[in-house]
């Protein structure tokens, strides 16, 4: 039935072509053929997979499914496989930019960047449930203090990197306030307005942002005085990113099992009963957008000193519907699930280059296909499990 | 570390006889608009400490409102809300605040339709109860010093033995969605015990419980008020549960107070018969 309905479909384009020159009209059959026998074995892969997730969801409901944990996370836990594999990852991640060109280097370099917004915005919408639009604003924070800073005062990377921080932080407070009280389709509608007034005011404010011509010959970070030619202050950039983004993963893992992040992820639970135990909303909140904003802004300050150039351009509200595909696709909350999803989504339409008039559909149906199947994400957030020995509870009553 | 929280048990015969025990909870002519519709209407009320008092009435009486005006969800058009302070002695104005404010201050809630944190588990629904009992900020959690730390571990090994007085202790690291429903309400319990209250308002506990689970149920609230000197405020539709548990019971039908007493005295009261049981019920 598909297929005779996606044959009838594509007719027009797939199978009449006029000559307008020769006015003639091309019956091309075999086009439609072909239409009909892929839809049918589309639909019929797409029918089969529905009903393996059915049978999925009905095995967990009966409380078969209860223990099964994903495979990704049961592979996680085990020791042996994780530790071998974090060595061979760390080992591949240091070697990168000795074994690839400089070209893979700078992709994988952005690539970070969006590892590093993800895993921030990641405590803003993952954690706290905080449907942030506008993430991208914070981003352009980052980027626009450096790039002020050092043209006015000549500041160099790394006092800006905390500099940028903070003023990210005073930012994500300063859009915190008005929308304390919203949630949910509201907050998001406000914070998508927030980004776009950031991206006028950089766009429109010539004398303070030089305008849509942007800002050029921003510094790459200097290494100890030491000046590098442009492939080594990239391979530096590269290091830099890692470290920061190690960093940054360091943080959010200690945040998320501690007083913080489970009040983060209550306030996303239920926001009254949240208010009911005792849990400050308007100061769980805030602190939720200034840590979201500082790693956004930290993340921008690194964006400026790779491209050594910014403009309003860079900043549209694409940028922010990225960053937050990479959270829902790799997994709400859940630090290796971010990763991935930076790394596929960020490198996937660089190597689909090769494809590129249809590198955006494959993205679009990625996207749809992993949500149906896998709503939770690539990799899935899982709780913490707190063991206890009967041994000491003994002595503790 | 646990013994410590438990406070002094009470003999409950000592406090029966004496009715001049101090109130932990006086509410004085509370009033809730919402627009034109008068909610809450010069309601009274008060507990005293390691009391079991039951709020009864129809059903959209204002029951629930009045747990949201005293816990501080809605703020009351008028009246007073006063508590025990803590620590010190005498009563407390409560009115307005916030309602993480007043959870700090002592009064602890469960909610009628339950609201757990179900994608959190059960252990981790009871730690958020000890939030405002902690302290660590962000730098604390991130830095994970030694006074962290510590906290970290006693309020684990503090949940934990109170999800075992709760009878949960199976369950700890299983998600709240997937408890079945007794459980869940239990678990709301238990978080509410978390924030180390000295008043409990529990807002239809038995909702939706099988009658061998309104028993454990029962025995549970004794339990807590004989053992940790909890006072307890509870809504109830189930009468039987009323009975049992409560020392007075305060009947409100369209946002006024119709009657209040011992359980023998309201049972008997000719005017809750009517408004609340039915005229044609023999109570």
């Amino acid at each position: 039935m598909v297929s005779v309905w996606f044959m009838f479909l594509t007719f027009p384009i797939m199978v009449i072509r006029v000559n307008p020159v020769e006015h003639v009209v091309e019956w091309r059959w075999l086009n439609m053929v072909l239409v009909g026998i892929g839809s049918f074995f589309l639909s019929f892969v797409w029918n089969y997979s529905i009903r393996r997730k059915e049978i999925g969801a009905k095995k967990s409901e009966t409380g078969e499914g209860t223990n099964a944990i994903p495979l990704s996370q049961r592979l996680l836990k085990k020791k042996e496989v994780y530790k071998p594999a974090l060595v061979i990852f760390g080992i591949f991640a240091l070697t990168y930019p000795f074994i690839f060109s400089l070209y893979q280097t700078n992709i994988m370099i952005s690539a970070l960047i969006y590892v590093m917004l993800g895993l921030g915005l990641n405590i803003v919408v993952g954690l706290a449930g905080l449907l942030d639009l506008g993430y991208v604003a914070f981003y352009a924070v980052g980027a626009y203090s450096y790039a002020l800073l050092n043209y006015h005062y000549g500041l160099n990377f790394w006092m800006a990197l905390p500099i940028g921080g903070v003023l990210g932080a005073m930012f994500g407070i300063l859009l915190g306030f008005p929308v304390l009280r919203l949630r949910g389709d509201y907050l998001a509608i406000v914070t998508l307005g927030f980004g776009e007034i950031i991206r006028i005011i950089l766009e429109n404010w010539n004398e303070f942002s030089f305008g849509p011509s942007g800002i050029a010959h921003i510094p790459r970070p200097p290494l100890f005085g030491i000046e590098l030619s442009v492939q080594g202050s990239t391979i530096f950039v590269y290091y830099i990113m890692i470290g920061l983004c190690l960093f940054t993963i360091f943080v959010v893992n200690r945040l998320q099992n501690s007083r913080i992040g489970r009040a983060w992820i209550a306030l996303r639970e239920d926001e009254i009963a949240c208010q009911a135990m005792g849990i400050d909303k308007a100061k769980t909140k805030l602190t939720a957008f200034a840590l979201g904003a500082t790693w956004a802004s930290m993340g921008g300050v690194v964006f400026a000193a790779k491209t050594t150039f910014v403009n309003p351009a860079s900043f549209t509200i694409w940028e922010s519907i990225i960053i937050l595909c990479v959270v829902v696709l790799g997994g709400m909350g859940s630090i290796v699930g971010v990763i991935a999803g930076a790394l596929v989504l960020i490198l996937m339409p660089e190597y689909l280059r090769a494809f590129s008039e249809y590198r955006m559909l494959a993205f679009g149906v990625l996207l749809v296909v992993m949500m149906i199947f896998r709503p939770g994400g690539i990799i899935p957030n899982v709780r913490r499990v707190y063991t206890f020995g009967t041994g000491s509870q003994n002595d503790e009553s | 570390m646990y013994a410590a929280s438990i406070r002094s048990v009470p003999d409950r015969k000592m406090m029966k006889a004496d009715t001049t025990m101090e109130s932990v909870l006086k509410v004085q002519n509370l009033g809730m608009n919402f627009g034109g519709l008068r909610a809450l209407d010069d309601v009274n009320l008060d507990v005293r400490k390691g009391e079991i008092i039951a709020l009864i009435g129809p059903n959209g009486a204002g029951k629930t409102t009045f747990f949201n005006c005293i816990t501080g969800i809605y703020p009351p058009t008028d009246g007073d809300v006063l508590i025990r302070s803590r620590g010190g002695n005498g009563l407390e104005r409560i009115n307005g605040l916030k309602p993480n404010k007043v959870t700090e201050k002592g009064l602890a809630r469960t909610f009628q339709n339950i609201r757990l944190f179900l994608n959190m588990t059960v252990l981790e629904n009871v730690m958020i109860g000890r939030h405002c009992r902690m302290h660590a900020g962000v730098l604390g959690a991130v830095l994970r010093g030694a006074s962290t730390k510590k906290e970290e571990k006693n309020v684990v090994e503090e949940s934990y033995a109170i999800l075992e007085k709760i009878g949960l202790a199976q369950f700890v690291n299983e998600f709240a969605k997937n408890l079945p429903y007794g459980a869940q309400r239990r678990l709301e319990i238990a978080r509410a015990m978390a924030t180390e209250p000295f008043l409990l308002l529990l807002d239809e506990p038995a909702a939706g419980m099988n009658p061998h689970e309104t028993q454990e149920l029962d025995e549970l609230i004794k339990r807590i008020r004989e053992e940790e000197g909890i006072s307890i405020l509870l809504i109830e539709h189930d009468m039987k549960l009323v009975m049992s548990l409560s020392d007075r019971i305060f009947v409100v039908d369209y946002g006024k107070n119709i009657a209040q007493g011992t359980p023998e005295e309201v049972r008997n009261n000719p005017v809750v018969i009517k408004a609340y049981l039915g005229e044609e019920v023999d109570a």
